[in-house]
């Protein structure tokens, strides 16, 4: 299993290499030119200089090295410098200065690092991304299961069928739908998550409470539907096993079996589907965020592209294909973990 | 000669006891292989009504514009927000009318019209889009399964693809190489040409992997032996033995397509980056209603529900087919 792991760990260095390739081939090539807002009583030769300094005058493999030492090298060493300096976790070990003030990846947008904005708007989008998948979870085992041992039952195609509306419901429709509810029609939730607010006392949480409701109930709506159809089908197949038969046969209570004989089988897989299915969320959480203004990293995405902030855009994708790579390997190393049956030699 | 015949041999015994062999011809006549499909999809209660949909929806759209000729373009600011003609209901005093079943928007022009123009859009987008992938799909998936020496490559490729930011990836290409198409094909050729294109190229990898299994599995079967045996080219063998029996799964999996394409169409355009302004689609509708939801909400609900109707009758079109076109199913 450790060799399996080690393996798969050396082998996502190359992916991820050549993902980052493939993006940074795809923002050489296009057309975009981050001059173009700056206005045209600059003469040409200052835009030349400009257009330097942001190391843009460079061949694109100087460019992409750069960008691959900057991003592999020097921002670890700053995150490193600032775990043992003044985080809270591990601000006891003894202070590092790893970093001597290199160039770090800048963005052009405001001419900050961009991890630094990166760190600033990643709780938001933790938090909400986060809970909204909890909240699926533990919303969506109990259905999948009761509704596989109940099959056919009313609550089985009442589950199914709204899972299955959960599932075709973009977010982009739940979102404005729900707004339109709950903030316009009714008045109780707002409409807009603020993120400068701070939770301190027991009124300030009810706020923070009532305005994470909604973007985390339509991003939970999407967890369910699909979770809870993958337990469904997991449940299914092993309540017909011959094992189920067994435990019934030797007096074990209709709870035992079900709560652990056959829900312990099936989380296998639904443990993996959990796993995958992470990073799409972050994905959707791009509109969802777009839909209740949060500042997350979706919505950072989205002005840096508008912006032409290619720097912020690059670390970005890059950011979301690091999560998609990581939870693939999660799900791969929790599989043959969970699994006796499954081994990777 | 008794009464009773005599067993000639043993085995004439044995069909004695297993009366059901007894039978001198099958007791149902027989059926082709999609009839049977269509028998046992008719049984899905939701798959026929989301095939029917579907239909409706795609007829809809097609020939909609000859049903309802307003221009979803024409301007008619004298008679702008008008209300669908169900706020009547309940709303005498409503601005609403038969002229205008769905109501107009801001600039007065004709909603159903737009409705009408932009399923065309989206429909287009997702089943153009759906067929690239599958096209893709089906060839990679084929060439890995049939040829061993691309195997490792090409299965190393759609790994790699399918571990791509698949949402900022297109994004990402949608903002940035508009301008460019959009001088070749103009603005709403090109951003079709891109928005199918990326839509086909980043999904293609689930049906290839589908196809890959299968045919891994069907190559090893006897009749391709024979037919290897009988001296039939590698190509011949895709085409006439191999194909026509993959050909269910690829159905299935391009419902799923057409139902994501649908989606990350409208996805775009709700973010801003899809279509030109004026060019209606049932996502940018949807977008552009947003702002004015409080005061009219139906702007928002139409196009939404639209969506979510035929990404649903997809879903439930794709889950009775999956379950009709697997013989181990079918019968019971």
């Amino acid at each position: 299993m450790l060799t399996f792991t080690l393996r798969r760990l050396i082998l996502s260095v190359p992916t991820l290499l050549f993902i980052s390739f493939i993006i940074f081939g795809l923002l050489q090539l296009a057309p975009g030119d981050p001059m173009a807002q700056v206005p045209l009583t600059v003469p040409p030769e200052v835009k030349q200089k400009m257009r330097e300094a942001l190391g843009l005058g460079a061949p694109w493999y100087v460019q992409y090295y750069k960008w691959l030492i900057q991003f592999f090298w020097i921002e670890p060493k700053v995150f490193i410098d600032y775990l043992t300096n003044t985080s809270f976790l591990l601000g006891w070990l003894p202070d590092t200065s790893f970093y001597q003030g290199e160039l770090r990846v800048i963005s052009w947008q405001t001419r900050s690092p961009v991890m630094d904005i990166v760190a600033q708007r990643m709780p938001q989008t933790l938090w909400v991304v986060g809970l909204s998948y909890i909240v699926g979870i533990v919303i969506a085992i109990p259905i999948g299961i009761y509704s596989a041992y109940r099959h056919y039952s009313v609550f089985d195609q009442a589950g199914t069928f709204i899972t299955m509306v959960g599932f075709s419901i973009p977010p982009f429709f739940t979102g404005p739908l729900l707004i339109v509810i709950f903030s316009v029609s009714l008045g109780w939730l707002p409409s807009i998550y603020d993120t400068t607010h701070v939770v301190t006392d027991w009124a300030s949480f009810k706020i923070q409470f009532f305005q994470m409701i909604m973007p985390v109930m339509v991003l939970a709506l999407q967890t369910t539907a699909q979770i809870s159809r993958y337990m469904r089908g997991a449940m299914l197949d092993n309540l017909n096993q011959d094992y189920v038969r067994t435990a019934r046969a030797k007096g074990l209570r209709e709870g035992v079996v079900v709560m652990v004989h056959v829900l312990r089988n099936s989380m296998i897989p639904v443990v993996t589907v959990i796993a995958l299915g992470m990073p799409a969320i972050f994905g959707g959480a791009i509109i969802t965020e777009n839909v209740f203004k949060v500042n997350g990293i979706g919505q950072l995405l989205l002005t840096a592209l508008f912006a032409n902030d290619l720097p912020m855009v690059m670390t970005l994708t890059f950011i979301f294909a690091i999560l998609i790579v990581l939870f693939n390997l999660i799900a791969d190393v929790l599989y043959g973990l969970l699994d006796p049956r499954i081994r990777y030699d | 000669m008794t009464e009773q015949a005599i067993p000639a041999s043993p085995i004439e015994a044995d069909i004695e006891i297993y009366g059901a062999l007894k039978d001198k011809e099958p007791q149902k006549p027989p059926q082709s292989q999609w009839r049977d499909v269509w028998d046992q999809f008719r049984k899905h209660k939701g798959a026929v009504f989301g095939g029917g949909f579907l239909l409706f929806i795609t007829l809809g759209v097609v020939i909609g514009p000859w049903l309802w000729d307003v221009d979803p373009k024409a301007l008619d600011i004298r008679s702008k927000n008008w209300r669908p003609i169900y706020t009547l209901l309940w709303d005498s005093e409503a601005n609403a009318g038969w002229v205008h079943p769905f109501g107009t928007d801001q600039l007065g022009r004709d909603i159903l019209a737009q409705m009408i123009a932009g399923g065309r859009v989206s429909m287009a987008v997702g089943w153009l889009a759906m067929g690239l992938a599958l096209l893709i799909g089906t060839a990679i998936g084929v060439l890995s399964g049939y040829f061993k020496r691309l195997d490792f490559w090409l299965m190393r490729f759609t790994d790699l693809v399918l571990s791509l930011p698949i949402l900022p990836l297109t994004l990402l290409a949608v903002t940035l190489f508009r301008q460019p198409l959009n001088a070749r094909f103009g603005p709403e050729g090109g951003m079709f040409i891109l928005i199918v294109g990326i839509i086909g190229l980043t999904s293609w990898m689930q049906t290839a992997r589908i196809v890959r299994g299968d045919i891994l599995a069907l190559k090893e079967r006897e009749f391709i032996l024979a037919a290897r045996s009988i001296g039939t080219t590698s190509g011949k063998i895709i085409r006439r033995h191999l194909l026509p029996n993959v050909i269910s799964p690829i159905m299935v999996s391009a419902t799923l397509g057409l139902a994501t394409a649908i989606i990350t169409e409208s996805a775009l355009s709700f973010l801003g980056v899809g279509f030109p302004s004026d060019y209606p689609t049932w996502g940018k509708l949807l977008a552009d209603a947003v702002q004015r939801m409080q005061d009219y909400p139906e702007r928002v609900l139409l196009p939404g529900i639209a969506i979510s109707l035929t990404v649903l009758s997809v879903n439930y079109l794709g889950d009775g087919l999956r379950d009709a076109l697997d013989p181990r199913i079918r019968g019971r």
